[in-house]
C-alpha cells in the first residue's frame, strides 16, 4: 500500500482497499461508526494517520464477518439503518475477547463511544450478553 | 380492477384531496392475532449484510471516474455575496469544475442562513476538492440578522398565513370553568443526524440520470429532479438500497443531489456530493424551536371546558409550519378550543419534518399543562385523561376507524401504580417520581403503492416494489406478509427494493406510513399470485395439490401477482395513540436528572413483526430523551450562527442514557382499514416521551420545567421557582 501522507486509515481502508465496512459518520472521533481494531485494541480510524499503523495487525469487520457476534446482533435485532453496526460489532469484538462475559456496567462502559442513532442500545447490550448461545 | 376515487391523503398530519386509481382490494383481513408468520418475531432478512458491512451504502458506492464535490456554504445567518471568483479554484490540480450563484438554483446569492449553499466544487479526490474550495475568492456583506421568533411574528415576517383552528367559543368555555390553568412552554432546534449524512452519487447515461441517494422516497426524488431538469420522469433512475437513518430529514432531494447533477452534467463523469457532519449539522433540516402559550379551563370534576393555545413555531428561513397544535386539537373531548399557530420567517436554518414533527412538540407543553391541572383539581392524572376520553374525532367529530387508548391506559395501570413505591424510594436529595403522557398522531399510510410477487418452479418467492427500507425493517415486514399470504417459509422470500427503475411506485417512507402504505400492495400481489397458483392447480385437476408441487411444472415459467393499495376508510379518522408511564430520579442538589424506566403501550393496529416493533418503539423512546434531556442545538443569539455543528457539541444519547424499556402493542387490527389493519408504528413512541418525563419530574419535586431540553439549568430554576412558591405562595411559571 502506497498512501499519501496525511490518509486517514479509514481513508486507506475505504477509498485505496475498498474495504467499506467500515464505515464514517462524523470523520471527527466523535461516533465510534469507523471503529476497528489495530493488535486488538478498539481504534478510531478516522482521526488515526495510517502512517502510524506501521506494521501493526488492522482487523476490520470484513474480518470478523463469521464472529458470533455478528450473529448474535442479527438475532436479537440489535440493529436497524445498520449505519453503526460494523462499528459496533468491532467494539463489541474488543469487550468479549478481554471479558466473555461483560456484566452490564462492563458493556455500557466499553460501547459508551459508539453512537446510534436508531437507539438499538438495548438490543445491542442484549447481543452482547448472549453472544455466546 | 383499476378504479378512480378521490380521496384524502395524509402525510404527518397535511391533507390533500387527491384523484387517485386504485386496485380493487376485496381481500378480507386475516383474523386478530398472531399467525404463522405475521405477528411472530422474524430477525431482519436484511441483517446479516447490514451486521457484516456487506450492504453498500450510498456513502459506500464508488463509480468508474467519480469525481468528489465540495460545497461553499454560508458562514452568516444573513448576507449577501458581494463578489466571487471561481477562477483560482479552477486553477488547482484535480479540479474539473466549478459552479456559483446564478448557475443552479440552489446556489444562491442572498444568504438567509448558515449553511445555504453559494458554490461548488468538484475534484478528483475530496481533499483536492476541499483545499479548491478555500481558494475561492468570496466576499459577503452580512445584512440584519432576525433571530427571534417573537420578534419576527410582531413584524409579519412569517412563512403562510397564521393558521387558526377554532371551535365553540373558548371565552364562554374558560367562563365555565371552575379551575384555569396557563403555561409558557418551549421547546428547542434538535438535529436528526442520521449517521449516514445527506449524499447522493449520480450519472448521466446518454440523456438519461442515475441517482444514487440516502433518501426515504426515491420516487419523490425521481419527480422533484425530473421536473427541475425537464426531463421525462423515467429518464430519471433512482436508486437506495440501504441507507443510514432519515428521521423525516430525507424525504427531498435536496441541494446536494442538485449540485452533483449540474456537475456530473459539465464534467461529462460520475460525481458524489456528500454532506460532512458539519454540514449535515447546518444544512440537512432540524425540528424546529417552539414557543406554546397555553390555557385549560376545567370544572371541578375535570371536564375540560376550554383549551387554547397561541403557539409560535421557529421555523427558519424556509419549511412548513408543523402542526404543534394538534394534540390540544385532537387529543382530548373539549367543546371549545381555539388555536392559532405562526410560523416566523428567521435567519435560521429550514426546519424539515423530524419524527412527529409538531407533535413531539405539542404534547410536551399540553400534557405538562394538563398534570398542572390535575394537581390542582386534586385529581389523578391517569383518571383526569379518562374522564376526558374523545370518542369521536375531538377536531371535527368523525369516527375514528379504531381507538384503543382506554385498553393501552388500563395496560398501563400497573405501571401507574408503581409511583407509590417509586415515590418512597426517595432520599434527602434525590427525589423520585413518576409521570404519564398520552400519544396521538397519524400513522394510517394511505394509497397509492404497488408491488409485485414472482413465484418461480423452486417455490420461491420474491415480492419486487420500489420502496425503501431505511432501517425499519420493513423488507422483513413485506417478506413476512408475502410468506404468510402465500402459505410459504418467510426463508422462502426475498425483497427487491429501492430502484425506480425496478420496480412499481411505492409510498414514501415517512408519516408512519410504510406498514400500512405497502403492506396491503404487498398482501394483494401475494393473494394474486396464490390464486393464479390455485387456478392452475383446478386445471390440472388436482386442487389441493401444495404450492411447490404446482409451481414446480412450471420451469423457467414465471407465476407474477400484482397487487394495489387500496383507499382509506371514507369519512373516518386513522390516528394511532398510545401511553407511556415514565420514572426518574432528580438530584434537588445539582440537577441532574436520570430517567430509570419507561413503559410504553401504544396502539397501531394489528402488529406485523413483534420483535422489529420493540426495536422501533425502543429507538424512538431513546430519541424522546435525547430531545427531552440533553440534545440542543444552540445558536449565537447577536449573530444567529450555529454553536454545536459536531457530536462532541451536539450531545445524542448513548449507552449511558438508556432506561430499563418495558414496550406492549395492543394488536387488534384495525377492521376498517385496508386487508391488514396495521398501522405505522416509527413516530408514536417518540410522541409523549418529554411530557412524561416532565411529568415525572413534577411527580417527584413538585418542580413544574417549562422548557426543553430539561437542563441543569432548567431544572435547578424549576426547583428554585416551586420552593419560592411553596414560601409565599407565588403563581408558577416564575
Amino acid at each position: 500500500m502506497h498512501s499519501e501522507v496525511g490518509t486517514t486509515l479509514a481513508e486507506a481502508l475505504r477509498d485505496e482497499l475498498s474495504l467499506t465496512g467500515t464505515k464514517v459518520a462524523c470523520a471527527e472521533g466523535h461516533c465510534g461508526a469507523c471503529t476497528v481494531l489495530i493488535d486488538g485494541v478498539p481504534t478510531l480510524s478516522c482521526i488515526t494517520l495510517v502512517h502510524t499503523v506501521g506494521d501493526a495487525k488492522v482487523t476490520t469487520i470484513e474480518g470478523l464477518r463469521d464472529h458470533p457476534m455478528v450473529h448474535a446482533f442479527v438475532r436479537e435485532d440489535a440493529l436497524q439503518c445498520g449505519f453503526c453496526t460494523p462499528g459496533q460489532i468491532v467494539s463489541a469484538v474488543a469487550l468479549v475477547d478481554a471479558t466473555p462475559k461483560p456484566s452490564t456496567e462492563e458493556i455500557r462502559h466499553a460501547m459508551a463511544g459508539n453512537l446510534c442513532r436508531c437507539g438499538a442500545y438495548p438490543k445491542i447490550e442484549e447481543a452482547i450478553r448472549t453472544w455466546q448461545d | 380492477m383499476a378504479r378512480l376515487i378521490r380521496t384524502e391523503k395524509e402525510v404527518e398530519g397535511r391533507y390533500e384531496e387527491v384523484w387517485l386509481v386504485v386496485e380493487e382490494d376485496a381481500l378480507e383481513q386475516w383474523p386478530a392475532g398472531p399467525r404463522e408468520i405475521v405477528g411472530r418475531p422474524a430477525t431482519r432478512i436484511d441483517g446479516l449484510e447490514r451486521a457484516r458491512g456487506e450492504a453498500v451504502y450510498t456513502a459506500d458506492l464508488k463509480l468508474p471516474g467519480m469525481l468528489h464535490t465540495a460545497v461553499l456554504r454560508s458562514p452568516y445567518a444573513h448576507a449577501r455575496v458581494a463578489r466571487i471568483d471561481l477562477a483560482p479554484a479552477l486553477a488547482l490540480p484535480g479540479v474539473h469544475a466549478a459552479i456559483g450563484p446564478g448557475e443552479l438554483d440552489v446556489l444562491v446569492e442572498e444568504c438567509g442562513f448558515q449553511g445555504v449553499a453559494v458554490a461548488a466544487v468538484c475534484a478528483d479526490t475530496y481533499a483536492q476538492a476541499r483545499a479548491a474550495l478555500a481558494a475561492i475568492e468570496v466576499d459577503f456583506e452580512q445584512l440584519e440578522v432576525l433571530i427571534d421568533p417573537d420578534e419576527a411574528v410582531a413584524r409579519g415576517e412569517l412563512i403562510g398565513e397564521p393558521r387558526v383552528r377554532e371551535r365553540g367559543d373558548l371565552e364562554r368555555g374558560l367562563a365555565e370553568a371552575d379551575v384555569v390553568v396557563t403555561g409558557e412552554y418551549r421547546t428547542q432546534v434538535v438535529l436528526h443526524n442520521s449517521m449516514e449524512t445527506h449524499q447522493a452519487v449520480v450519472q448521466w447515461l446518454g440523456d438519461s440520470l442515475e441517482v444514487y441517494i440516502s433518501t426515504q422516497y426515491i420516487w419523490g426524488v425521481r419527480d422533484e429532479v425530473s421536473s427541475s431538469l425537464g426531463l421525462p420522469p423515467d429518464k430519471v433512475r433512482v436508486v437506495c438500497h440501504y441507507m443510514g437513518g432519515g428521521f423525516g430529514s430525507k424525504n427531498e432531494a435536496g441541494d446536494f443531489t442538485f449540485i452533483a447533477i449540474e456537475l456530473a452534467k459539465r464534467t461529462h463523469r460520475p460525481v458524489r456530493c456528500a454532506l460532512t457532519r458539519r454540514e449535515e449539522n447546518l444544512a440537512s433540516g432540524n425540528r424546529n424551536a417552539t414557543i406554546q402559550r397555553l390555557t385549560i379551563g376545567a370544572r371541578a370534576d375535570g371536564t375540560l371546558t376550554a383549551l387554547g393555545g397561541d403557539y409560535v413555531n421557529a421555523t427558519g428561513w424556509g419549511g412548513w409550519s408543523s402542526p404543534v397544535e394538534g394534540p390540544m386539537q385532537m387529543l382530548y373531548a373539549c367543546e371549545n378550543v381555539k388555536t392559532t399557530t405562526w410560523a416566523a420567517k428567521i435567519n435560521q436554518p429550514p426546519m424539515k419534518a423530524f419524527r412527529a414533527p409538531g407533535f413531539v412538540e405539542g404534547t410536551f407543553g399540553l400534557e405538562s399543562l394538563l398534570d398542572v391541572l390535575a394537581a390542582k383539581l386534586d385529581i389523578d392524572p391517569l383518571e383526569l385523561r379518562r374522564h376526558n376520553y374523545a370518542t369521536n374525532d375531538a377536531a371535527d367529530g368523525r369516527p375514528y376507524s379504531s381507538k384503543n387508548l382506554l385498553e393501552c391506559y388500563r395496560r398501563a395501570e400497573p405501571h401507574w401504580e408503581r409511583r407509590h413505591e417509586v415515590r418512597a424510594r426517595s432520599t434527602e436529595t434525590v427525589k423520585r417520581g413518576v409521570g404519564m403522557a398520552s400519544q396521538i398522531w397519524y400513522g394510517g399510510g394511505g394509497p397509492p403503492s404497488y408491488a409485485w410477487v414472482r413465484v418461480g418452479a423452486d417455490g420461491r418467492a420474491t415480492v419486487v416494489t420500489a420502496m425503501q427500507d431505511i432501517g425499519t425493517g420493513t423488507r422483513t415486514a413485506m417478506a413476512q406478509i408475502a410468506a404468510e399470504e402465500l402459505g410459504i417459509p418467510l426463508a422462502h422470500v426475498t425483497v427487491s427494493l429501492g430502484d425506480s427503475a425496478r420496480g412499481p411506485f411505492a409510498s414514501i417512507s415517512a408519516g408512519s406510513s410504510t406498514t400500512p402504505s405497502m403492506g396491503p400492495a404487498v398482501r394483494a400481489a401475494a393473494a394474486d399470485a396464490r390464486r393464479q397458483i390455485e387456478e392452475i392447480a383446478e386445471q390440472r385437476g388436482t386442487p389441493d395439490a401444495p404450492l411447490g408441487e404446482i409451481v414446480g411444472l412450471l420451469e423457467d415459467a414465471q407465476i407474477l401477482g400484482k397487487g394495489g393499495r387500496g383507499p382509506n376508510p371514507t369519512g373516518m379518522q386513522v390516528l394511532t395513540f398510545g401511553v407511556q408511564v415514565a420514572e426518574v430520579a432528580v438530584d434537588v442538589e445539582t440537577g441532574e436528572i436520570w430517567v430509570d424506566r419507561i413503559a410504553a403501550v401504544h396502539d397501531v393496529g394489528r402488529v406485523i413483526n413483534p420483535l422489529g416493533a420493540s426495536s422501533q418503539i425502543e429507538g424512538g423512546i431513546i430519541q424522546g430523551i435525547g430531545h427531552t434531556l440533553s440534545e440542543h442545538r444552540l445558536h449565537d443569539p447577536r449573530t444567529g450562527q450555529i454553536l454545536t455543528t459536531s457530536l462532541d457539541a451536539y450531545k445524542l444519547p448513548t449507552f449511558a442514557d438508556v432506561p430499563e424499556i418495558v414496550s406492549e402493542l395492543i394488536d387488534e387490527p384495525d377492521m376498517q382499514l385496508t386487508n391488514l389493519g396495521s398501522k405505522g408504528l416509527g413516530e408514536p413512541p417518540i410522541v409523549p416521551v418529554a411530557a412524561a418525563i416532565s411529568n415525572a419530574i413534577r411527580d417527584a419535586t413538585g418542580a413544574e420545567v417549562h422548557e426543553l431540553p430539561i437542563s441543569r439549568e432548567e431544572m435547578l430554576r424549576a426547583l428554585r421557582a416551586a420552593a419560592l412558591k411553596e414560601k409565599v405562595g407565588a403563581p408558577a411559571g416564575i
